[in-house]
């Protein structure tokens, strides 16, 4: 799972208010390279909340993000973090935790099980 | 018999499932030209990359698609089985386990677009007793207009078993705030028929033509009922036979008519060609 998922996901459990952004705990991430697309990574930098991206950037070890600032949208070298931030860190090990009701999700082999029993719908 | 009548999607789609999706070369080509279409009737900005959901994802064959098209795209499909092979086969796309039919837990409008490819119908069943299929639709229709742009589309093919079924999901979608409605394609071929539901989160728009319906489109009469001249009833005649000849002449001898008389000739059968 890429950071970008991470940052568009709420939680899913009844009551959580769609809390967000889901706490994540990286046990193990991996590279891959990505072709770089500016015009791509603007786009989806309008789309991400980007003081939560921060945070987790953070706590997984990555980073540090400069604080936002509307220049940034034309910076070169920023674009191309977000790019490696967004794209290409794929977490493969480690959990997402909702922070409203402590419910844990698994992700295992990059895959993260989003599924809940029907009590929690 | 259809497979969502065997068993629910988790199950049916296992190891000996997922693999048909990477070797059978026709599902591959039916899979691409579904999606190939799904894609043209999502109709995002040409040349620009846009993120997309994939519904029911399976193996990442519609997600290839998209990456070709330059798209960013995250997938969802209940079937295990069917993300490991696709991460196998190293989509690149984001890969999750989740039920549609939960409802999704995305942000409010994260997604430019969204495909199904042959997925609604499974949101039909009631395989467990907490499955009712009016209740799935519902908040799948719900949290997937949450998840959308404003202006966005939403395009499912899929396979109705019945009209109730179709105008079951088709009001479900609209009970949820999308506009739209049915794109038939090729609806006078029982085998290229197909069925797309387009859907826009927000705005009303004019939905896409259908391929291979140019004759019903451009029929500008319409038939009148009632105007036919009636055709008379043919009763067929009683066929004359020798019998009958020879009773009428025995008939007319009575009243002492001038008859000829019967010989081996009277009545006999002419040849065709007369």
């Amino acid at each position: 799972m890429r950071l970008l998922t991470h940052n568009m996901l709420a939680s899913p459990v009844k009551g959580a208010n769609n809390a967000f952004p889901l706490k994540l705990v990286c046990e193990k991430k991996e590279v891959m390279e990505a072709d770089f697309d500016a015009e791509m990574v603007k786009h989806l930098l309008s789309r991400v909340e980007y003081d939560a991206l921060r945070a987790t950037v953070e706590s997984i070890g990555e980073g540090p993000l400069p604080v936002w600032d509307d220049g940034l949208k034309e910076n070169e070298d920023f674009l191309r973090q977000m790019h490696h931030i967004l794209l290409e860190i794929h977490v493969i090990e480690g959990e997402l935790e909702c922070p409203a009701s402590g419910r844990k999700f698994k992700i295992s082999d990059g895959i993260p099980n989003m599924l809940i029993n029907e009590e929690e719908v | 018999m259809r497979p969502e009548y065997q068993a629910p999607p988790e199950l049916f789609y296992d190891e000996t499932e997922a693999s048909k999706y990477t070797q059978n070369s026709r599902i591959i080509e039916i899979q691409r030209k579904l999606t190939e279409r799904a894609i043209e009737l999502l109709n995002l900005p040409e040349g620009k990359s846009a993120l997309v959901l994939d519904v029911g994802c399976g193996s990442g064959l519609s997600g290839d698609v998209l990456t070709e098209h330059g798209h960013v795209w995250v997938g969802c499909d209940i079937s295990k089985a069917m993300l490991d092979v696709a991460s196998e086969r190293e989509v690149a796309g984001d890969l999750m386990l989740h039920d549609a039919g939960q409802g999704f837990s995305f942000r409010t409008g994260v997604f430019d677009g969204c495909i199904g490819i042959s997925v609604i119908q499974w949101l039909c069943n009631a395989d467990k007793k907490t499955n009712v299929p009016i209740r799935r639709l519902t908040r799948f229709f719900q949290t997937l207009y949450t998840a959308m742009k404003r202006g966005g589309r939403a395009v499912f093919q899929f396979y109705p078993d019945s009209s109730q079924q179709m105008e079951l999901i088709t009001s479900s979608a609209m009970r949820a705030g999308f506009s739209g409605g049915l794109v038939v394609d090729y609806p006078h071929s029982t085998k290229a028929k197909k069925y797309y539901l387009c859907l826009f989160a927000g705005m009303a728009q004019k939905l896409p033509t259908a391929l291979g319906a140019e004759e019903s489109c451009v029929r500008g009469s319409v038939d009148v009922g009632g105007r036919e001249t009636i055709r008379k009833r043919s009763i067929k005649k009683k066929q004359k036979d020798k019998n009958w000849v020879l009773e009428k002449k025995q008939r007319l001898r009575e009243q002492g008519r001038d008859v000829r008389p019967d010989s081996k000739y009277t009545a006999r059968k002419r040849r065709p060609k007369f």
